[in-house]
């Protein structure tokens, strides 16, 4: 490997002096002239069909702009993969929270007094509201039996697995709640119109082209009429793939009949009960294994509840089924999955996209069959893990030479993990403070699944200025996670100019081609691949014209990008996605090369659970995990923090209280996020194997760090207190509603 | 009802203003002065991305009316540093990869500036306390915490760019 | 932001005396707001019931806190900030000391003030059971002169309180006799900070010949208002501190714990707590009197 000056630094991120400075402006921070503001006015209740709409009383609704269903030019829906997301309510609403119509003034504080002046009459009709009410279908609320997708993956021959003698059996059934992204910056959008130009729409958002794609369909325009332009975004997790389509819609729709710019942003109340969540699970396992501990058969049957309409729900159910196997080798395996429609707001992309929910299962069982065949977590798992040329759960031959024994290894090693292990069951029989240390090691796909990569057909350019400044053209957005950063690292190591020297085009539909969504974590690994092909082609370009001749200076390459545009009128260079060899996935058998490329990682949790309050605290927590090539140390780093974090959050702390649909916990007071006393020392480390067909060997590291935490915590505390939890967010409630029967201290109380 | 005049100084600059007494300090910031670096992230006094220093203490800008900020100095962050000078608080997040998205980062530097102005050499609990009101969803707040470090040891040192 | 805010009127008159005249003269029309660390909350989400507001921020008569030879007295507009950094608190009243730091978080401590949260008379408030321990009395002010209440009797019932409408909390005093004492103090909370408590509690004790002599214990989230446990203390008054006393306290406890399910918690799950921590408190005041 070469010895590189930029890729693998820990150069500044390129937006942060702005950041730093208060400088980066974010939608809200934005003005127009005659721009006037938005709102939303939703459905009260979560099925039922819209008898009435009055306009109440002490609201001047002769200078509002209203804006229903009616007025849509296009079609009503949101286009994402299917057509059943209306953008607005006609006649009957499927969710709490569902927008019905909205509302525009230049009196931004007026907007929230109209909303609720507005008074809407209802039929409700029977609702569905959990899995099991829509599996039951006992009320049919989507299609003609709430199943917005179903798989079958299957490997081998499970049933005769099953009929083996000499096994053991182990069931269990895990469930995962909603989740709710809580970005610190709510959604947001300005929408501007006219005949001449078409809409612009200027968003906090993900993919810039989803948004345009769904404009397309609302507004009926063609493509050369719609512009839309992410602004510095505050965080989105996933929470602005989709939604910001909606939002885009509704600001265009109203910027379209006012005549006026309009500005839409949402308050954090609205946010968290009408946007997107992650998508709440159950999954039932069933495991044959031998009673030396080899995995012989499994039998899973996993669900989601994706909301009132289908919006992204087959694609998170299609990872969660693929992540279902984690990173063992099954001889058999049957993963029959469903996504199930149901009464509340349409749940939606959230980093890790159904495997988060898939392995904190898998990996909560492993530990219980472990324990049936009477081996340590980490001995079953050594004796289980993929090793290079075994098949995943998917028959996909894992050619990279991985070492997941050896990686777990480590990470038990820089956890202390057996010396603590051994302490903590000598010192927990008589403490009010037990301590528990857990493991999890799992995999995440990078890149789109399947073919995914070959339909997204992603493309990218470089270009240079007359100024001679170069230009990363992508339609992949920042939202913190380092997107400028990296490509800018990527591009300017292969153009072997300075960092400072290249920049990131705007990420305008009218000005970038479409790289593909910023999803999947395939930023890095796939979008920073084709960066590095088409600063390739800008230099070998420069150097055929005669210009410029290595070794040369920055200033040399800028001169010459400068006269190669005078002499020929522009300097652009673009690449086309092409697929690594060897990825062939069948879509009906559910088989092949899911991914490109995995990153793989063991995560150890350290857990204190009080036993006085059975409050939880993570005391300790190691995160390691192979990552093909750190691009940036410290923005690795970062992701990782992050996402462990976050995953800490969905494990102990981030309930969403759902009445009839809606969630009532809305407000940051009642949903909890881990503040900056909550958290442990998290410490990460980095393996690198470099995959070949990422930039510069990096594969994707986004969402991984979300799919370790809580099985590793909820396996710690399986340690700790020698009972199984199974569902998470684990709140001390539940865990005292199991335990209190068991401890010292109530046995005193039960005898008094 | 009525509007009524209200001066303050923020930033070391006075301002004269005719709002109505409620109006939020956070707003009064961001839409009558257009100093937009002051960011609302909840409205309820939680994430602490309004946060500001009035009268050298740390608040949450979206709580305060602007009735009650009439005569006192306010220090946003713009007022903290500028892009050509960086405030070693600044240089130290830059550095350490403290911001990430950044909507949080203002108030978070106003937080860490309040806590160095109290606790020159906090200790790590210290600095969990000092940070305990301002959320942060993407960092889990380790990358923050070596900042507030490294500027500490800056700021001790004298170094100012 | 779901209010109007040019639908309001936040005045600010020039001295206390003027603030109570306003009260006196308009009853029940101004809401004194201090810090708005709540009523600013209620603003933004389009809740709060009143338009008209008078701003008790700026009196400096409010924002002391003097010491004498027997009390310390905290006027109700100190912040919980003030009243945590206070040298005189903290050597005290280290329990308000503690319950202040743990209120909110830095930013909401430099503004929310304990006139307040017993205005507010939350359950949950966090000075509250810290008032009970330090046997606090309520100074009460308003034209027709001050009065005195102790802090036990102020609270009537779920955010009820004996305040009358012309009537603002001038300050909280707390007499000195509690250096020698035993104290206890703890919240438990949905997290570390920013938490509204599921359950707080604050006591202090005495023992006499290795029985209690005195003991104040309050507790919050437990009941409709933040009270004192009497009927558990009178269990304990007089008694060794072990097993079956511990026992006995804690069923004297189901009796006056009567927490309620919401979007924080449980009912059950607050009883429980309520009993196991009143169980570690006794625990450790046991050990404190062993080491005595």
């Amino acid at each position: 490997m070469q010895k590189e000056r930029i890729v693998g630094k820990p150069v500044f991120r390129k937006e942060g002096v702005a950041k730093v400075c208060g400088a980066a402006r974010y939608i809200d921070d934005f003005s127009m002239p005659e721009m006037i503001f938005g709102a939303t006015v939703r459905s009260a209740v979560p099925r039922g069909r819209i008898v009435n709409i009055e306009f109440g009383p002490g609201i001047p609704w002769d200078e509002f702009t209203v804006v229903t269903a009616k007025d849509i030019p296009g079609k009503n829906y949101i286009a994402l993969i299917n057509q059943d997301w209306p953008c607005l309510a006609d006649g009957f609403v499927n969710h709490p929270q569902e927008p019905i119509l909205l509302l525009a003034h230049p009196d931004r504080h007026l907007l929230p007094l109209a909303v609720a002046a507005l008074r809407i009459e209802y039929e409700e009709l029977p609702s569905v509201h959990s899995i099991e009410e829509s599996e039951s279908q006992q009320t049919i609320v989507w299609g003609e039996d709430n199943i917005f997708k179903s798989y079958v993956m299957e490997k081998g021959d499970v049933d005769e697995a099953f009929a083996q003698p000499d096994i053991v059996i182990v069931e269990g059934e895990y469930s995962t709640g909603a989740q709710e992204h809580l970005y610190i910056e709510n959604n947001g959008a300005i929408a501007a119109y006219s005949e001449s130009d078409g809409v612009t729409l200027w968003g906090s958002l993900q993919c810039p082209f989803y948004a345009h794609k769904s404009l397309l369909g609302v507004t009926g325009l063609p493509e050369d009429k719609v512009r839309v332009i992410q602004v510095e975004t505050g965080g989105a997790f996933g929470g602005k793939e989709d939604y910001p389509s909606m939002i885009a819609a509704h600001a265009v729709l109203l910027a379209m009949k006012s005549g006026r710019p309009v500005k839409i942003i949402y308050d954090r109340m609205e946010d968290m009960a009408a946007t997107t969540k992650r998508h709440p699970s159950r999954a039932r396992h069933r495991t044959a294994v031998t009673k030396n501990g080899k995995l012989l058969a499994a039998d899973i049957d996993f669900c989601l509840d994706g909301g009132a309409y289908s919006t992204l729900s087959s694609t998170v159910l299609s990872r969660g089924t693929i992540h279902s196997g984690g990173p063992y080798y099954w001889p058999n395996i049957r993963v029959r999955s469903k996504a199930f429609a149901t009464n509340t707001p349409p749940h939606g992309a959230f980093r890790g996209f159904g495997a988060p929910q898939s392995l904190f299962a898998t990996e909560r069982h492993m530990d219980r069959v472990a324990k049936a065949v009477g081996l340590t977590p980490e001995e079953f798992r050594r004796r289980n893990l993929l090793r290079t040329g075994e098949t995943t759960c998917t028959g996909q031959a894992i050619c990279q030479q991985i070492n997941l024994e050896g990686w777990m290894e480590r990470a038990l090693d820089h956890a202390g993990y057996y010396e603590k292990k051994a302490r903590y069951d000598r010192e927990n029989t008589d403490s009010l403070r037990r301590k528990g240390i857990g493991l999890a090691v799992f995999l995440h796909g990078a890149g789109f699944t399947g073919s995914g990569e070959r339909y997204l057909n992603s493309l990218v350019g470089m270009d240079a200025t007359t100024e001679g400044r170069v230009r990363v053209l992508v339609s992949s957005t920042e939202f913190g996670q380092g997107t400028n950063t990296i490509l800018c690292q990527v591009a300017a190591e292969t153009l072997g100019i300075d960092y400072e020297a290249v920049e990131m085009a705007p990420a305008d539909t009218s000005v970038v081609p479409n790289s593909g969504p910023t999803v999947a974590s395939r930023t890095t690994m796939v979008v920073g691949g084709l960066v590095h092909s088409a600063a390739l082609g800008l230099k070998q370009t420069l150097i055929a014209s005669g210009l410029l001749s290595e070794p040369y200076t920055t200033a040399a390459f800028q001169n010459a990008a400068k006269s190669y545009i005078a002499k020929h009128g522009a300097l652009c260079s673009m690449s086309r996605y092409e697929a690594p060899p060897n990825v062939y996935w069948d879509d009906q058998k559910y088989s092949g090369e899911a991914y490109a490329a995995y990153s793989w990682a063991a995560y150890v949790a350290e857990v204190t659970v009080e036993l006085t309050t059975y409050s939880v605290t993570v005391d300790d927590f190691v995160a390691l995990q192979e990552v093909g090539r750190v691009l940036n140390p410290v923005l690795a780093r970062g992701q990782i923090e992050g996402g462990v974090a976050q995953g800490i959050g969905y494990a102990l702390y981030e309930k969403v209280v759902w009445d009839r649909g809606l969630m009532v916990n809305n407000q940051m007071t009642n949903y909890i996020m881990p503040t900056s006393q909550d958290l442990p020392p998290i410490r990460v480390f980095f393996e690198e194997i470099p995959f070949e067909y990422g930039a510069y060997g990096a594969k994707g590291i986004g969402e991984l760090p979300m799919d370790g935490p809580a099985p590793a915590i909820l396996n710690a505390i399986a340690h700790a207190t020698g009972e199984d939890f199974n569902a998470i967010p684990l709140v001390p409630e539940d865990i005292a509603e199991r335990l209190a029967t068991r401890a010292p201290i109530a046995k005193e109380m039960a005898a008094a | 009802m009525s509007t009524r005049k209200f001066s303050f100084r923020v930033n070391g600059v006075e301002r004269f203003l005719e709002l109505p007494p409620m109006a939020r300090l956070l707003d009064v910031l961001r839409h009558e002065l257009g100093l937009t670096g002051t960011k609302e992230g909840c409205g309820e006094g939680e994430c602490g991305s309004c946060s500001v220093l009035m009268n050298g203490e740390l608040v949450n800008s979206c709580l305060v009316p602007i009735a009650q900020a009439a005569g006192a100095s306010i220090l946003t962050i713009e007022g903290v540093g500028e892009q050509t000078r960086l405030h070693p608080v600044q240089k130290a997040f830059l550095e350490c990869g403290g911001a990430q998205c950044g909507i949080c980062t203002p108030g978070m530097i106003l937080a860490t500036v309040h806590l160095l102005n109290k606790h020159p050499r906090p200790t790590q609990e210290e600095i969990h306390e000092g940070l305990n009101g301002n959320l942060c969803r993407c960092t889990g707040y380790m990358r923050i915490f070596e900042a507030v470090e490294k500027a500490a040891c800056a700021i001790e040192s004298g170094a100012m760019e | 932001m779901r209010s109007y805010p040019a639908d309001y009127e936040l005045i600010t008159p020039g001295s206390l005396d003027a603030v109570l005249c306003l009260l006196s003269d308009e009853p029940s029309q101004w809401t004194p707001i201090a810090g708005g660390t709540e009523i600013m909350v209620l603003f933004g989400a389009g809740k709060l019931a009143t338009r008209k507001l008078v701003s008790i921020s700026p009196l400096p008569e409010l924002r002391e806190i003097v010491e004498s030879e027997d009390l310390i007295s905290i006027g109700s507009g100190c912040s919980f900030t003030q009243i945590r950094r206070h040298a005189a608190v903290k050597k005290h009243f280290p329990l308000l000391a503690q319950c202040a730091s743990l209120t909110g978080s830095i930013a909401n401590q430099n503004r929310g003030t304990i006139g307040g949260n017993l205005a507010n008379a939350s359950p949950a408030a966090d000075s509250s059971p810290a008032l009970f321990a330090y046997a606090a009395e309520l100074e009460l002010i308003s034209t027709r002169g001050t009065r005195r209440v102790p802090y036990e009797q102020f609270h009537l019932g779920y955010k009820k309180i004996a305040l009358a409408a012309d009537e603002l909390i001038r300050a909280v005093h707390m007499p000195k006799r509690f250096g020698e004492s035993f104290c206890y103090a703890r919240k438990v909370g949905t997290r570390n900070a920013q938490a509204i408590s599921k359950i707080c509690v604050a006591a202090t004790g005495s023992l006499r010949h290795g029985r209690v002599e005195e003991i104040r214990i309050g507790m919050g989230s437990v009941a409709p208002a933040p009270l004192r446990l009497i009927g558990t203390e009178r269990v304990l008054l007089g008694a060794a501190l072990n097993d079956a006393t511990i026992a006995e306290a804690r069923k004297a406890l189901l009796n006056e714990a009567v927490p309620i399910d919401d979007i924080r918690s449980t009912a059950s799950y607050r009883q429980l707590i309520a009993g196991n921590l009143l169980e570690e408190l006794l625990r450790e005041f046991a050990a404190w009197g062993d080491r005595k």
